[in-house]
């Protein structure tokens, strides 16, 4: 009997101990399948893109073809359209998918054009690549409906002859139609969290409405509106499908001329080439996405 | 590249299981040589005995052989009809370069390719990766076509072309393609830098321009001037750009406008086929065995397949020139209603040295995206 409760004893007092460090390394157990995903489709090809950009066509340690990157001319300017185009249309998705927002947040929460939206917009945010140029094509394109119709009836105006759609102008519009409706998405939350109180108070103290958004509102919106325009730029810097799929003939931007790299079957195939154009992308998104933390950090101060 | 380190233990797996495979091909072939380093029928003593070895691996994996290029429909379904062998074909859109890259990551799986089908550029840079392998019919191919050791052997053939919509006019000269009634409707089959058949395309428009094999940019100019006119447009041409009318005007290989033309005919519509004068641009596609062929026997089979009298009547079928076509023709092998449709072309016919893509492709890859890369 003793023996036997001895024996208990230790077995409880090992089971103790065993579930008081299975307490505390259990949060580590349940995200090891996130971790060891991440580890595999961001870590891994991020450490195989930064190494292989510091090697040349034999695998042997160099710098030459970042130089070349960085020397020629060409790859500048594909780099410069890619920044080009994000910037405009995270500029003009973030002013657009703001306003928006704000219109929609002023209606009724929980109203039918509320929800209308919000499902539109979760839709169209995703809506980019073969589906979205096709959609474009179809409407816009030589032979779209649009170009059709202009053509018979005005067929010197600017949708008689859309060799805009393949352009840099057309890429902008485009991307916008993925970039308006995420903007929408992220920053609606920060729209409704604008306490009526805050306005009370303001209005209770002799504020007039140019003073509250002056003091408060503006304020109180910008770190998580500058986040989400962030959030755009790397959207639409990262965009590869919406692009290849309109545009076929010249890699105007840099995720066109990395697909080059990967893929020519003339002779031009550079998989260090790629790496390194790749890396240049890594380090403006590793910017921006920094950037987005520390922005965040002070957004959430007002979402609690 | 090194994506082998990750997917090692899965692909130790699968080596164990097909090890145990291939050790009994090497008994059923009586000579002692094991499949993947035949390099001919008869290290299957003849054959019966290599149809037998491919039986056993009951699969081929190809990459890159689209149904409606060249005819490749007919092909696959033939070879599957006569051996039943299951064909895995993965990325048919891709590109010569993709099939080496795939080759490169799949290396040691069962999902590698067992073939290649490679333009010339992609081919003379990865000699490393190819096996060696003499088809029956060998001595009938001539020597310019086929690497002495056997690396590769040139399949089949085409002459850039433009076709077109007829009821948009005649073309006589490539010129013609510059006026107002082709706004917006010439495409180029893919991007020149990256693709085989668009850079054949500049080629053709510098040789009708002035310039030959060695200067590809007469031809960079002319597609500029295309471009300004606004007649070029940046949508890669396919067979479905073509029947919805979204491409009217289409360079690219004759046998690829030759399979339009049966589909246009079908549908009670015309589709034209025009090659400049002067600007005869041929080029051929090669066939080769992947040294590290999880298939090894099935893909020396496909070899011997596309290089009997059936597999190359199915090119000629298909349009294009296969490499014994003189050897059909002589030996009465030939198919006479295919010969008949293949389309005449006066002048000669010439094929750019390895030498020759590699300088196009350097000019391309610097003047390309400045010449008609749209702002």
């Amino acid at each position: 009997m003793a023996q036997n409760m001895i024996k208990s004893n230790t077995g409880s007092a090992f089971r103790g101990a065993g579930i008081r460090t299975w307490r505390k390394h259990s949060a580590y157990v349940g995200v090891t399948p996130f971790l060891l995903l991440v580890s595999i489709f961001l870590l891994w090809p991020t450490v195989s893109v930064v190494s292989g950009a510091f090697q040349d066509t034999n695998g042997k340690f160099s710098f030459g073809t970042i130089k070349s990157v960085i020397t020629s001319s060409i790859h500048l300017a594909a780099f410069k359209h890619s920044l080009e185009v994000s910037l405009i249309t995270s500029i003009s998705g973030a002013i657009i998918g703001a306003l928006f927002a704000w219109a929609v947040s002023t209606g009724k929460q929980g109203g039918f054009l509320r929800r209308l939206c919000l499902s539109a917009s979760g839709v169209l945010a995703q809506f980019g690549g073969v589906m979205l140029t096709f959609a474009f094509l179809a409407t816009f394109g030589f032979n779209g409906l649009v170009t059709t119709f202009f053509l018979k009836f005005a067929p010197h105006s600017f949708f008689g002859h859309p060799t805009w759609l393949y352009s840099m102008t057309g890429l902008c519009i485009v991307y916008s139609f993925f970039q308006i409706p995420l903007m929408f998405l992220v920053f609606l939350p920060t729209l409704d969290n604008l306490k009526p109180q805050w306005r009370e108070a303001s209005d209770g103290l002799g504020g007039s409405t140019l003073e509250y958004w002056h003091r408060v509102g503006i304020p109180v919106l910008t770190p998580a509106f500058l986040g989400s325009f962030l959030l755009l730029f790397a959207n639409s810097f990262s965009a590869y499908a919406t692009a290849a799929s309109l545009i076929s003939q010249g890699s105007i931007i840099t995720p066109l001329e990395i697909s080059g790299a990967i893929s020519s079957e003339t002779g031009s195939s550079n998989p260090a080439l790629a790496k390194a154009l790749s890396l240049g992308m890594v380090v403006v998104v590793v910017v921006v996405m920094a950037l987005y933390t520390l922005l965040r950090r002070r957004v959430s101060r007002w979402e609690k | 590249m090194k994506l082998n380190k990750v997917s090692g233990s899965v692909t130790a797996l699968i080596l164990a299981v097909s090890i145990s495979g291939s050790a009994f091909v090497a008994t059923t072939a009586q000579g002692a040589v094991k499949a993947s380093a035949a390099t001919s029928v008869a290290d299957f003593g003849g054959l019966k005995g290599l149809i037998a070895a491919c039986k056993v691996e009951k699969s081929l994996n190809i990459i890159a052989d689209p149904h409606d290029w060249a005819n490749y429909g007919e092909i696959i379904t033939g070879f599957k009809k006569v051996y039943g062998v299951k064909i895995n074909e993965a990325n048919p859109n891709g590109s010569s370069q993709d099939e080496i890259n795939a080759a490169n990551q799949l290396k040691g799986t069962t999902r590698a390719p067992d073939v290649f089908d490679l333009g010339q550029a992609v081919l003379y840079a990865n000699f490393e990766v190819l096996a060696p392998y003499k088809v029956i019919n060998w001595n009938s191919i001539p020597a310019t076509f086929k690497a002495a050791n056997g690396l590769y052997t040139k399949d089949y053939g085409g002459i850039m072309s433009v076709g077109y919509d007829a009821s948009l006019g005649t073309v006589t000269k490539l010129d013609d393609l510059l006026g107002p009634q082709f706004a917006g409707k010439v495409a180029l089959n893919g991007d020149p830098t990256k693709a085989n058949a668009g850079q054949n395309g500049v080629l053709m428009a510098s040789l009708a321009n002035g310039g030959s094999l060695n200067d590809i940019s007469p031809g960079v100019t002319w597609f500029k001037k295309l471009a300004t006119a606004g007649n070029f447009i940046n949508v890669d041409p396919n067979p479905a750009t073509i029947a919805s009318g979204q491409t009217p005007v289409v360079f690219d290989w004759d046998y690829n406008q030759a399979a339009v033309q049966a589909k246009f005919a079908a549908a009670g519509k015309k589709w034209n086929v025009f090659f400049p004068t002067g600007a005869l641009v041929g080029a051929y596609y090669n066939q080769a065995v992947d040294l590290y062929a999880p298939h090894p026997a099935c893909a020396r089979l496909w070899m011997e397949y596309l290089y009997s009298p059936v597999g190359q009547n199915a090119w000629l079928k298909g349009g294009s020139r296969p490499v014994l076509l003189d050897w059909m023709i002589k030996n009465k092998t030939v198919n006479a209603k295919a010969l008949a449709a293949l389309p005449t072309v006066k002048g000669n016919v010439v094929i750019a040295t390895p030498n020759q893509s590699k300088a196009a492709a350097d000019y391309l890859t610097a003047n390309w995206t400045a010449a008609v890369g749209t702002r």
